[in-house]
């Protein structure tokens, strides 16, 4: 071993001492300060709230209210609610009573309009029919005469 | 067979006064919320006020408690991961806080500094700890517990312990080696 690698190995050796004596402080700096913030926390002053049992029963007559408040304006608007969707029901039910109503009366008068239409006809076929029969034998050269002097 | 028979009133106290500020101190070091430590400190001391009678004195009182108070800690964490507010820790402080809390000794100003940097860094790299490995860190270097006590006071064979240990100052070595 030349004095260059001597001098290198305890170069060496002496850093890992440093190195260890430097945990070393730092583990013992480490669980003073753990301790003196222990000792620090354990010792403080705490303070312990009395609750006063007229603010007590104030809290509660004011959280009762207000329950009773809520309660009701939930329930209110419930009701609310429920009365409007009645109304629209009985609203709808009307509308389509008088839609119905109105298609009746639309079916009626178009039935009608057909039969009185159907009557029309009947009636004027009937007519002609009853003057058709109602030419007497005796005029049926008079009729010929009629067609010659159309086809003249 | 003292041990196991109910406790006096007055015998609890006793050992209330002498292991209250210890139990505390590795909880709020390992919780790092005041209020969280103060309340699993009062749990676990009604815990073992409950169970004395299971308490068989195989090992120190001191080392009984911190068992309770490790598992009370981990109910803690674990009944907490079933929140969906499992990251909202809104009390917790960073632990490099403690720095804050170093006593300032006969050092100058610019040692005081470089102190509480290192005590930062120490802060910093224990919060990146798994569970275990910060349980056994803090057990070591906070309260200087034996490896013994360690596995009574965990459940851990003391090889584990070794291991969490050697893993956890790994960690710190690096984090201090990283900031030089």
């Amino acid at each position: 071993m030349n004095s260059k690698e001597k001098v290198g190995g305890v170069s060496g050796v002496s850093n890992i001492a440093d190195e260890e004596d430097k945990l070393n402080k730092a583990l013992g700096e480490f669980r003073l300060s753990v301790h003196a913030w222990s000792d620090a926390a354990y010792g403080r002053t705490r303070t312990a709230v009395v609750p006063n049992p007229r603010r007590v029963w104030w809290l509660a007559a004011g959280w009762a209210l207000g329950c009773v408040l809520v309660a009701g304006g939930a329930s209110a608007g419930v009701w609310e609610h429920h009365q409007h969707q009645q109304e629209m029901r009985i609203a709808a039910a009307h509308a389509a009573g008088q839609q119905r109503q109105a298609t009746q009366v639309r079916e009626q008068q178009a039935r009608q309009e057909k039969e009185d239409l159907l009557g029309r006809e009947d009636l004027l076929a009937k007519v002609d029919k009853d003057v058709s029969r109602e030419v007497p034998a005796a005029m049926e050269p008079l009729g010929q005469l009629m067609a010659e002097d159309e086809t003249q | 067979m003292a041990m196991a028979e109910e406790i006096g009133a007055e015998e609890f106290s006793a050992v209330v006064a002498t292991h209250r500020q210890q139990i505390f101190r590795f909880l709020l070091a390992s919780t790092r919320d005041v209020d969280l430590a103060e309340t699993l400190t009062q749990d676990c001391f009604l815990k073992a006020h409950r169970n004395w009678a299971s308490f068989r004195g195989e090992s120190s009182a001191m080392t009984w408690l911190m068992r309770i108070a490790i598992n009370l800690q981990k109910d803690h964490w674990r009944n907490r991961r079933m929140q969906f507010w499992r990251h909202a820790r809104a009390n917790a402080v960073d632990l490099g806080e403690a720095s804050e809390w170093l006593p300032s000794g006969e050092r100058s100003a610019e040692q005081q500094l470089l102190a509480r940097e290192r005590v930062r860094q120490v802060g910093k790299a224990v919060e990146g700890l798994s569970e275990r490995q910060r349980t056994v860190f803090l057990l070591r270097y906070v309260e200087e517990a034996e490896l013994s006590e360690i596995a009574r006071a965990t459940g851990l064979s003391e090889g584990t312990v070794k291991a969490h240990l050697s893993r956890a100052v790994a960690k710190v070595r690096a984090e201090l080696g990283a900031r030089q």
